[in-house]
């Protein structure tokens, strides 16, 4: 499956400025696992030394946050979109 | 020369502990974890006392140096200073001796969110931007709006399209760009985290300036310890959304002690307040839990409405090692809460304030807050801002004719009953 991932700003540092980048994969993980093939650095900045997420890393798939979904397992179909997004503070 | 060091090191991951520089950052770019202001205390307590304090605003920059912002002229609409009431009537009621409402409806913009705006917006128009924005469960969106306009700021705020009507309009008033978005508030708050990405010229209060917004939170201690005499209370009723305010309120504490404002360790107990229909850091508390897990918020007390809260796995663990605990009320509960506070001690709280309030009362009734503590309940939001809340349950008592022959005959009515 092709999907597009969003990369955040506090990454770019690490996909040469790309705020978008096509991989493919199955599922969520897959493609987060995925980015690392041609960004080398990114899997250690999303994922801790257990391969979970890191606590303030959080990713969507078409709006909906993973952990609403099958988390990492989510299947993903081509053309979805996936964002990294840090978690945020509001009121 | 003394007078003009710094009294900001920078800026520090809470997770990892690496070091930036004191700009528009508000996440540690290798873990995503929040950054957090670190200060020389040491400087500070040789600068700061209570004498230096009384002689300053009656507004939240009356603690300038424990602020992380320094400027002759802040962005100001004179937020803060607001009075702590000694709430006999409420007490009664709840079996507390010896109970305080901080109330933070009097603040310019009607909620405790203009300390933070101005704390945020003096920041941002420091570091050079002309734009202002925010994600806002409709509090945020009005102190923005408003102390966007005072600062001469272009403002975006973007809300859930569901918003209460009252907060829509103090919003749009003040003239700048509203952006309602269809979705909740967890699904603006990303909105917003993705535009952030793309629009480097604006200063999301929530977002890039965030380190420096949430600081604004700790003066509610700052307030709550002079008002009493420069003591801290026993315990605190904070509600949560994100988390963040409780946490800082901890933190206002702990930094008084730091730079010898009170005698001693502070030792303040924390308990949290959340409606049931959006209590993820409630229902970890209940299952000693570590991890927060999001909700879908479903609730009246909107401006609590985060599912999934950035700040809530600090607030647990301030409430836990605190010795607190964190409960969480119906929206009938939250009703009732609302009139509790209005018919005994006069102030009008907004759905948010009916939850600390209906919180308060259930601890109190569960002897997790003693009778005799000295407690202190934030009541951060006013009541005009969700009438609709009310509307349903909340009209005249009686309707009549014009005459007095009417009024006789319906009072002795309503006597009998």
């Amino acid at each position: 499956m092709s999907i597009t991932v969003r990369i955040p700003t506090q990454l770019r540092s690490l996909t040469g400025g790309a705020g978008e980048i096509g991989v493919e994969g199955e599922t969520v993980g897959d493609v987060l696992r995925a980015l690392e093939i041609e960004h080398p650095g990114l899997n250690e900045r999303l994922f801790d030394e257990s391969g979970k997420l890191r606590r303030f890393v959080n990713v969507f798939l078409a709006e909906e946050d993973v952990r609403f979904l099958d988390g990492l397992e989510t299947k993903v179909v081509t053309g979805q979109v996936v964002s990294v997004v840090p978690a945020v503070a509001g009121g | 020369m003394e007078a003009t060091l710094s009294l900001i090191e920078g800026l520090q991951c809470r997770e990892c502990g690496r070091k930036y520089p004191a700009e528009a950052l508000h996440v540690c770019e290798f873990c995503f974890g929040p950054l957090e202001v670190v200060y020389d205390y040491e400087q500070i307590a040789s600068r700061l006392s209570r004498e230096s304090i009384s002689t300053g605003p009656a507004t939240i920059w009356r603690y300038k140096e424990l602020l992380p912002v320094d400027d002759e002229s802040p962005v100001d609409l004179g937020a803060g200073f607001t009075p702590l009431k000694r709430a006999e009537r409420l007490g009664n009621e709840l079996g507390l001796s010896d109970l305080w409402i901080k109330d933070d409806t009097r603040n310019p913009t009607g909620s405790f969110k203009d300390r933070v705006v101005s704390v945020a917006l003096t920041k941002a128009r420091q570091l050079g931007f002309k734009i202002a924005a925010c994600a806002s469960t409709g509090n945020l969106a009005n102190s923005v709006a408003a102390h966007a306009a005072r600062a001469g700021l272009e403002s975006y705020v973007f809300i859930p399209s569901n918003l209460e009507q009252a907060k829509i309009v103090t919003t749009a008033v003040y003239g700048g760009h509203l952006v309602a978005v269809n979705g909740n508030y967890d699904d603006v708050n990303r909105l917003c985290a993705e535009l952030a990405s793309e629009e480097l010229t604006w200063a999301f209060v929530n977002l890039n300036v965030r380190p420096y917004y949430a600081e604004g939170s700790k003066t509610l201690a700052f307030e709550v310890a002079e008002q009493l005499g420069w003591i801290a209370p026993d315990h605190v009723v904070v509600p949560i959304a994100s988390g963040s305010q409780l946490t800082k309120i901890q933190k206002g504490f702990n930094e008084l002690a730091k730079v010898g404002l009170l005698d001693g360790d502070p030792n303040v107990r924390i308990s949290g307040a959340q409606a049931k229909g959006c209590a993820p850091v409630a229902n970890a508390f209940a299952a000693g839990s570590d991890h927060i897990r999001p909700v879908k918020p479903d609730t009246i007390a909107k401006s609590l409405a985060i599912g999934n809260p950035a700040d809530g796995e600090y607030a647990l663990e301030a409430v836990r090692s605190s010795g607190g605990a964190i409960e969480s009320v119906t929206d009938d509960e939250i009703i009732e809460g609302i009139k509790l506070l209005a018919s005994t001690e006069g102030v009008f709280a907004e759905t948010a304030g009916g939850v600390t309030i209906a919180c308060l009362a259930k601890l109190a009734a569960s002897k997790v807050i003693r009778s005799d503590e000295k407690v202190v309940a934030f009541v951060t939001g006013h009541g005009l801002k969700t009438v609709e809340a009310l509307a349903p349950t909340s009209g005249p008592t009686i309707t009549i004719e014009a005459t007095l022959e009417a009024f006789e005959k319906a009072i002795a009515n309503e006597k009998r009953g």
